[in-house]
């Protein structure tokens, strides 16, 4: 780490740029730009501005400016490269690099289109591709919306080919022979008589020539590294309790931070007496903040010792202080009857007599990723430092000049391992007071790290939500589905008010998962409610989907079960996509679907389309004396192409352990302004007890490729509630279940 | 104060009541235990005291009479433990955090009771917390480790 930072940002990317007698292939054009974004072609004629390849006396170095919270996408990123640069991954280092406005995140925007992620027609492709020179513009390095892969799985692959080309062009005129007798593989460029030429020795002369880029991507059928079982880079570390993380960063002359900052989010503090937080021991310096104070001590633990021995008055929150008034603001935000979006209305929902009507409800959840929330920050006359584990450094870099008061290119943020993060490092207030409190400790470097608690009561939850569900059944079959939805809105909150960065139109979000589901139900409504400002909130794993895909798919079953049809059979006839059709069908014979259980057996099924991925579920339980065993989950996903099956399997695993102990175990409550919750005591997820056998099976049928970080948390809540239905017949409406259900 | 740490003696200066991770990682420079929770509740900052796991952030230093062994002491990446092969080998980690705590939690298990059932395995491990949901791989981590060490 850090080796890429030390390269002037400006040499890095231009050209293909010698630098200590290496090259790193930078700001290459693979494609020839287009001049109007708005251009019909536009899809075809991205510039790719991706400096991913670094070669020097070291050695290869891939660039993965994909964040790394876990998901694996270090190694996801490194051999997407590899593969085509041939080098393997245990001969490469892995840099996240720079932030940069050339590792801009296309794939990112495409949730937020109103076409269904199935719709790979035309209108689709162009409102995508508009989108993406949006993003692109606005140079948006961003890590999320299971992005990593759809964005990079033909861009780092041209990127690796791209290098592999030029240093074969560069062996060619230092061996004299013609580029085609030339071979590569395992780093090294091979002559017809078989004598290797590392990379490493034609670094310098690869800087000197035009990068070679017409290059033509092998074929599936030749691929050594895409599809094939892999050991991720980050794992001999992992396994072995020696991976570094931004909390264990340590530097020369560093001291240690806490800070406490209004429970109430983005209330006052009113004043504070530190007179005893001062005299103890190692406390160098106490600092006010924004919204709080902090503390600079010696040690970790004497900082947070002494920031709880501060006697603070905090002024009001700015949002309801009870929680019920939260829930209330939601009703009221249904009945008002101002919609912030339809984006589904076919045939005619209010012509149909509802037999069925439903309302349930989603809490806000904390992400409580398990390594807090730390910066490292250093500031000095003429440069500012970041060491943080971040999934937007560009904004954070911006976030840090204005602070300074520096300009944008002397603001340098490096990204470290992040132990979780599930949306968590999507905001940056940890790094905004670390900064706060280098600007007091001028050229000293300052790690802040948040306790446990403030990580929790400072969290930008989900948002909660509220569903109302109206609903016909007729001849066995579900006919009329319409669903109101009101929750506050991530994009005013997370983008608008902390980032700056207003979204226009419907806060797609809200209604995400709920209007796109690839049913032909014929009478079919979804309409969306932005509720004002409550709880600040923010993107959390699935984001929309989180909440929605319970509300849809519990709703459905409800519906299914009133028509008196089988949630397989009857999903599969309202089906209209071809691929989510088969991860149904593959659900449903993996589990051997329809055979009969012991008496205190039940089972449950769902489905999700998120972040373009379908997803299905089904979930086996018992219902015991004690309570509520969660026995064994299949589930299926189509993603077009599983790059590493062991790290995919691992995801998708994780994915469902994530739903289902959020939707048994945890909710953030405001009482006082304040979040009741504060530790893993009282906000957990999933312990491994509780934690079901998973079969996980991934589904490539479709010629696009797809992510899976998230896609696998919708369906299991409720595919859980349906089985806690038939197992107790009485159906869940509210998460977390754990508040009406017993589960051992 | 006198405190022995991977076989290596130290001499540290700091108060009783210091919780032992904070001595480990701060003062002694140890980065393995894990800062995830403070009160017991998540097995991040699990080490070895006299042979058995504690949760360091709840263990004050000066209670502390014995060796203490962190992951950096149960093996290292050219030699490892039993456990922290058998982590590799089924890949467990996702983000990776937990998993220092989670290897101590597993050799503590496999020094008293060679052959864990699943039943045994969950009430042993359930105090260390996952967040990315790896248990499945835990699991069957904590058994091949058992096997390799039935075996050696």
């Amino acid at each position: 780490m850090g080796r890429i930072g030390t390269i002037a940002r400006r040499t890095f990317l231009v050209g293909s740029a010698a630098l200590l007698g290496g090259v790193a292939f930078g700001y290459y054009k693979y494609k020839q730009p287009v001049d109007n974004p708005l251009d019909d072609d536009l899809a075809q004629g991205e510039a790719a501005l991706t400096p991913y390849v670094l070669i020097n006396a070291d050695g290869v170095t891939l660039i993965t400016p994909r964040a790394d919270k876990g998901q694996g996408a270090y190694s996801v990123q490194a051999a997407l490269i590899a593969e085509e640069l041939d080098v393997e991954l245990d001969q490469i280092k892995v840099d996240p690099g720079p932030p940069s406005a050339a590792y801009w995140n296309t794939a990112i925007a495409d949730e937020g289109v109103p076409f269904p992620s199935t719709d790979r027609g035309m209108a689709a492709e162009t409102m995508r591709g508009f989108m993406g020179a949006v993003i692109k513009l606005m140079g948006m390095q961003i890590t999320g919306g299971s992005t990593t892969v759809p964005d990079g799985f033909e861009k780092l692959r041209v990127a690796g080919a791209v290098a592999r080309e030029t240093l074969k062009a560069a062996a060619a005129e230092v061996s004299g022979l013609s580029v085609t007798q030339l071979k590569t593989e395992r780093g090294a460029v091979v002559l017809p008589d078989g004598k290797r030429i590392p990379y490493e020795a034609l670094a310098a002369k690869a800087a000197e020539i035009d990068p070679v880029t017409d290059v033509t991507l092998r074929p599936s059928t030749q691929w050594r590294l895409v599809g094939k079982p892999m050991q991720r880079v980050d794992m001999v570390a992992k396994s072995t309790g020696t991976q570094a993380y931004g909390i264990d960063l340590r530097m020369e002359g560093m001291v240690h931070a806490a800070v406490r900052v209004n429970p109430r989010k983005g209330g006052e503090m009113l004043s504070f007496d530190a007179s005893e937080a001062e005299g103890m021991r190692g406390v160098q310096k106490v600092i006010p903040v924004t919204g709080g104070v902090g503390v600079i001590a010696d040690n970790t633990w004497r900082a947070f010792q002494a920031v709880d021995a501060i006697d603070v008055e905090w002024g009001a929150a700015p949002y309801p202080a009870e929680q019920s008034e939260h829930w209330q603001a939601l009703v009221d935000t249904i009945e008002a009857g101002d919609a912030d979006a339809t984006p589904r209305d076919d045939g005619d929902v209010d012509g149909i007599a509802a037999t069925v009507e439903a309302e349930f409800r989603a809490p806000y959840l904390a992400h409580a990723p398990l390594e807090p929330m730390n910066a490292t920050v250093l500031v000095t006359d003429n440069r500012v430092d970041v060491w943080t584990g971040n999934q937007i450094p560009r904004m954070t870099q911006a976030s840090v000049a204005k602070m300074t008061g520096m300009d944008l290119d002397d603001v340098h943020v490096h990204i470290l391992m992040m132990g979780g993060s599930f949306g968590h490092r999507l905001e940056d207030e940890a790094v905004k007071r670390t900064t706060e409190l280098a600007m007091a400790m001028k050229g000293t470097p300052v790690k802040l790290t948040y306790k446990r608690e403030e990580d929790t009561l400072q969290d930008f939850t989900r948002p909660l939500a509220l569903m109302r569900g109206r609903g016909a059944v007729a001849d066995g079959k579900v006919t009329a589905m319409d669903i109101q939805v009101a929750a506050p809105s991530i994009m005013d909150s997370q983008m608008a008010e902390r980032q700056g960065f207003p979204v226009p139109g419907p806060d797609t979000t809200i209604t995400q998962s709920l209007w796109d589901q690839p049913y032909a139900i014929p009478n079919y409504r979804v309409t969306g409610y932005r509720a004002p400002k409550l709880g600040p909130v923010s993107s959390w794993r699935s984001v929309g989907s989180s909440q929605n895909g319970f509300f849809h798919e519990n709703f459905l079953n409800a519906l299914i079960h009133e028509a008196g049809a089988d949630p397989v059979e009857e999903r599969l006839r309202l089906m209209t996509d071809d691929s989510s059709r088969k991860v149904l069908e593959a659900v449903a014979e993996m589990s051997g679907w329809g055979g009969e259980l012991a008496a205190n057996k039940a089972r449950g099924v769902a489905f999700c389309l998120s972040f373009g991925t379908p997803c299905a579920q089904i979930i086996e339980i018992t219902n015991g004396e004690d309570g509520i065993k969660l026995d064994k989950v299949w589930v299926a996903a189509e993603v077009g192409k599983v790059v590493d099956p062991v790290n995919f399997e691992n995801l998708v695993a994780g994915g469902v352990i994530w739903g289902l102990g959020h939707a048994i175990n945890s909710q953030i409550t405001y009482a006082d302004g304040m979040a009741e919750q504060e530790n893993f005591w009282d906000f957990e997820g999933l312990r491994n007890y509780q934690t079901p056998e998973i079969i996980v099976r991934g589904m490539e049928n479709r010629d696009y490729v797809t992510g899976v970080g998230e896609p696998p948390v919708p369906p299991a809540a409720p595919a859980l509630a349906e089985a806690i239905f038939r197992a107790t017949g009485e159906r869940p409406v509210e998460m977390p279940f754990g508040n009406a259900f017993t589960f051992v | 104060m006198k405190l022995t740490v991977n076989g290596v003696a130290h001499d540290v200066d700091v108060e009783e009541d210091m919780p032992l991770l904070w001595v480990l990682r701060d003062e002694l420079k140890l980065d393995g235990p894990k800062y995830g929770c403070g009160v017991a509740a998540c097995g991040a900052c699990t080490v070895h005291v006299d042979g058995v796991a504690v949760r360091s952030c709840q263990t004050m230093v000066g209670d502390v009479d014995g060796p203490v062994t962190t992951i950096e002491g149960l093996g290292n990446p050219d030699e490892m433990h039993a456990v922290q092969a058998a982590w590799l080998k089924h890949q467990v980690a996702q983000c990776g955090y937990c998993q220092g705590g989670q290897m101590m939690q597993a050799a503590d298990l496999l020094a008293n009771n060679p052959n864990p059932t699943d039943a045994d395995i969950d009430d042993a491990m359930s105090g260390n917390l996952c967040r990315c949901g790896t248990y499945p791989r835990i699991r069957d981590a904590v058994k091949t480790a058992a096997e390799t060490l039935k075996v050696s």
